[in-house]
């Protein structure tokens, strides 16, 4: 019972982590591809500035939570996806000093180089995280002990469908970015372009979706052992990403916006859901690991639920404080 | 063992360790440290009312900032690398290490980071009372985390609350608030938390006297600045000398061998009614691990190890036949249990003197920069570069309290329980671990070139001049209602 509580409960922290640092990724990518001046790359960073470095710990937390509950899934996922997780670790590391940096820069120059670097990484973490899931619930070989095999080739980690995966969660980012700019900043031409921008994005968004099902139909057993769930999670994700962007359209920003998020929560929920009742799928089923015989014991995960329990509902009262305090929209300053 | 380069995985991961750690730990007691003094300082504007105290908070969290941002990306590589590099290790003690990071990310990196947003854009929204709250919300998180990540420290170097469970082989938690009340914490925990009493108040020092060297003009500013450090400084010194002490005598029983490295001793010293020396400078020969020549002082050691003027010691030669008798059986014949004797003897050595000239830095600091005293402390030059320079020394001296801790632990882990060479990922190429070595190095060298540059930059720039304040903040603050009242209606 409490393995099942902490597996949601990672799934929570990981939808947590997409659904508010999604939008982070999408405001830094957004630096290069709608802003255009100074002051409106100014204005972008100030309207994630308070939050962006809260957000990301929900990652920290999910990694810590894997570690303490479910330590042979935290143990085989981060050592099997070794460079995958190193170049989203650089990506976290460049992006989280960038803006620091990049206001600190003397020479336009300097400042330009931290903007891109900014971008790249927010582009570089959503798309490995999305290849690193998919290939996750596609399966990877490993041996008995669980650990994925040395051997595993370039083609195991990088494939039609991880790729897929990758550019999904990216653009959902991006487009989840958009969103909350339109929901941050006053109206103005920075504005406009995001919002032209979405206007062709939903389309390619929902043909990408349709893209993710056909690949996960053939790259993984969901559509055979959870065929009603499966479907019906997949029909939510379209169904709000239709929702959101008749929002859009409308300029209803807040249903927009939360729409979209929760098309990728709905994604989260999707790929937990399919993993269970394992936590690592392996090539050969008979070496997958179980979410039973993964977790820690239930002396551990007694004091672990109970100090979540308190601590998590205040985590996120203040968090949601914070977000309010600073509710005010941003202008872009100096034309 | 890789034939190009000579080197195992082992030693690969285990320099990937000690690089990763060291950097983020020059970064994070700089940040604890100048957090602590960022809020005194906020606290005496609050309650003196004097702007002086505003300008130099905010002056002092510029770099404060920075050191942050830097100790936050150098820390998810901590979190990540257990389970890359030491897949085995973290099954191994996931049930006990696991919760103590869960925890720490659970009760103080949200509260850290979230407080920290709202203190940065927050110094004109709030009243003055709550914006000073954040601060030291955000400094008693930084804490917080110290505490419990050093829990974890503290459960490798002195394992309790736990049994092996032989069906999965692994180690289980049986008592968590054992891991709370480990005594090894309760040493190890304050010991931390001085020295980054240190490294904080240094720097502030430090870069004050750059400042003076620079012909500043704020010299107020710069004279309470050290002036508040150097009580700091004070109270850090006391703190690491007292803590210090206790923690070398607990290491007698708890790790004999890393104790008598430190002190070099190879062979059994004192007895019944003898005494001990201390020796002030030795060498012990790496191959037959005798301690060959050394310098004394009598009576030193068992001051020191006894709080008495007599006692006895095991030297190295006997620690390592009884920790054979002791483990043969589980870890085999063929188990070294040397350290590294010499490093840690002056790793010690470094870290005992740096804090004498610590305590006499802090001293006359504190008594020049009194209201009464007539000395002017920005006319003197050879002072300054004194100041200057010993702002490096603390963060010398905490590697060395690295190097102690963590090379004296060899050949486990955890303590008599698992070994290093036991917990490294099986499955983890010889090249990732190569190529994530070379791009963290050249990652760090980066981050800390760049820090410094931007520290040396706030430090030019200096504090915002006093007058024109009120104008300067509109502009900085997106969230303020000035950015608003400007920006109007287009």
């Amino acid at each position: 019972m409490l393995q099942l509580l902490w597996f949601v409960l990672i799934a929570v922290l990981f939808s947590g982590f997409f659904f508010l640092e999604g939008f982070d990724f999408g405001i830094g990518m957004s630096l290069r591809t709608v802003a255009k001046t100074d002051a409106e790359q100014d204005a972008l960073i100030d309207s994630i500035g308070p939050h962006w470095d809260g957000n990301e710990v929900w990652l920290i937390t999910a990694g810590g939570a894997m570690f303490a509950a479910i330590p042979y899934w935290y143990a085989s996922l981060f050592s099997g996806f070794y460079i995958i997780l190193l170049i989203i670790l650089l990506g976290l590391i460049y992006r989280g000093v960038s803006f620091e940096f990049r206001g600190s820069m003397e020479t336009s120059k300097y400042r330009d180089l931290w903007t891109t670097i900014s971008a790249l990484c927010s582009f570089i973490v959503p798309f490995f995280f999305g290849v690193l899931f998919t290939d996750v619930v596609a399966g990877m070989p490993m041996d008995k002990e669980g650990n994925i095999l040395a051997t595993a080739g370039f083609f195991d980690y990088l494939n039609v469908f991880s790729i897929i995966g990758g550019v999904a969660l990216a653009l959902l980012s991006y487009m989840h970015g958009l969103n909350y700019m339109r929901l941050k900043l006053l109206p103005g031409e920075l504005v406009t372009r995001a919002a032209n921008q979405l206007k062709v994005l939903y389309p390619v968004l929902l043909v990408g979706e349709v893209a993710f099902a056909v690949a996960l139909y053939f790259s993984t057993d969901f559509f055979v052992e959870k065929p009603v769930l499966t479907v019906a999670l997949l029909a939510a994700v379209v169904l709000l990403t239709v929702l959101s962007w008749f929002a859009s359209l409308k300029n209803h920003q807040m249903v927009a916006f939360l729409a979209l998020g929760l098309v990728i929560i709905m994604i989260v929920v999707l790929l937990f859901v399919g993993l269970f009742p394992r936590v690592m799928v392996a090539t050969d089923p008979a070496n997958s690991i179980l979410l039973k015989n993964a977790t820690s014991t239930p002396y551990t995960l007694k004091w672990m639920t109970g100090i979540a329990l308190t601590t998590v509902p205040i985590v996120i009262a203040y968090q949601a404080w914070s977000f309010w305090t600073f509710r005010q929209r941003i202008k872009v300053n100096g034309k | 063992m890789n034939l190009v380069t000579g080197l195992s995985m082992l030693d690969l991961a285990r320099f990937q360790f000690a690089m990763t750690t060291v950097f983020h730990f020059f970064i994070v007691p700089l940040s604890i440290g100048l957090g602590l003094i960022v809020s005194i300082m906020e606290t005496m504007y609050v309650i003196k009312k004097d702007d002086t105290y505003k300008r130099m908070a905010k002056f002092w969290g510029k770099i404060f900032l920075l050191s942050f941002a830097v100790g936050v990306v150098t820390g998810i590589i901590q979190e990540f690398q257990f389970g890359m590099n030491w897949s085995r290790y973290s099954r191994y003690v996931g049930d006990i290490f696991g919760p103590a990071l869960a925890v720490e990310a659970l009760v103080a990196f949200f509260m850290e980071s979230t407080f920290l947003g709202l203190w940065m854009f927050g110094w004109d929204r709030f009243s003055k009372g709550l914006h000073l709250t954040f601060i030291w919300l955000t400094s008693l998180g930084s804490m917080f985390s110290a505490l419990w990540i050093l829990a974890a420290n503290s459960f490798m170097q002195n394992p309790v609350g736990f049994r092996i469970d032989h069906k999965f082989d692994r180690a289980v938690l049986v008592d968590f608030p054992a891991l709370l009340t480990n005594h090894q914490l309760w040493t190890q925990f304050p010991h931390v938390i001085f020295g980054t009493f240190l490294a904080g108040s240094f720097v502030v020092m430090g870069v004050s006297a750059f400042s003076f060297l620079r012909h500043t003009k704020d010299v107020t500013l710069f004279k309470k600045s050290i002036h508040i450090a150097s009580v700091v400084a004070l109270v850090g010194t006391v703190g690491v000398l007292w803590t210090g002490d206790m923690h070398a005598y607990d290491l007698q029983n708890d790790q004999p061998m890393k104790f008598a490295a430190m002190e070099g001793i190879s062979q059994d010293v004192g007895g019944k009614n003898e005494q001990e020396a201390w020796a002030l400078v030795a060498y012990t020969n790496p191959k037959t691990h005798e301690t060959e020549w050394s310098l004394d002082v009598p009576y030193l050691l068992s001051i020191l190890a006894h709080h008495s003027l007599t006692g006895s010691n095991k030297g190295t030669q006997t620690i390592n036949k009884e920790l054979h008798a002791e483990f043969d059986k589980k870890f085999g014949k063929d188990m070294s249990y040397w350290v590294p004797a010499n490093t840690l003897f002056y790793s010690f050595r470094i870290m005992a003197a740096s804090s004498m000239v610590f305590g006499l830095l802090g001293l006359a600091a504190w008594w020049v920069t009194r209201a009464k005293s007539s000395f002017d402390f920005e006319k003197h030059r050879w002072v300054l570069w004194i100041y200057g320079i010993a702002t490096y020394l603390p963060f010398v001296v905490i590697t060395a309290g690295w190097f102690v801790t963590e090379l004296g632990r060899y050949p486990w882990i955890v303590y008599g329980v698992l070994t290093i060479a036991d917990s490294v990922s099986p499955n983890v190429t010889f090249t990732s671990l190569l190529v994530s070595n070379i791009l963290y190095f050249l990652t760090f060298s980066a981050l800390g070139g760049i820090m410094i540059y931007l520290a040396r930059r706030v430090m030019i720039q200096g504090p915002e001049p006093a007058k024109s304040e009120l104008d300067n903040e509109g502009a900085t603050d997106p969230y303020s209602s000035a950015a608003f009242a400007q920006g109007g209606t287009d």
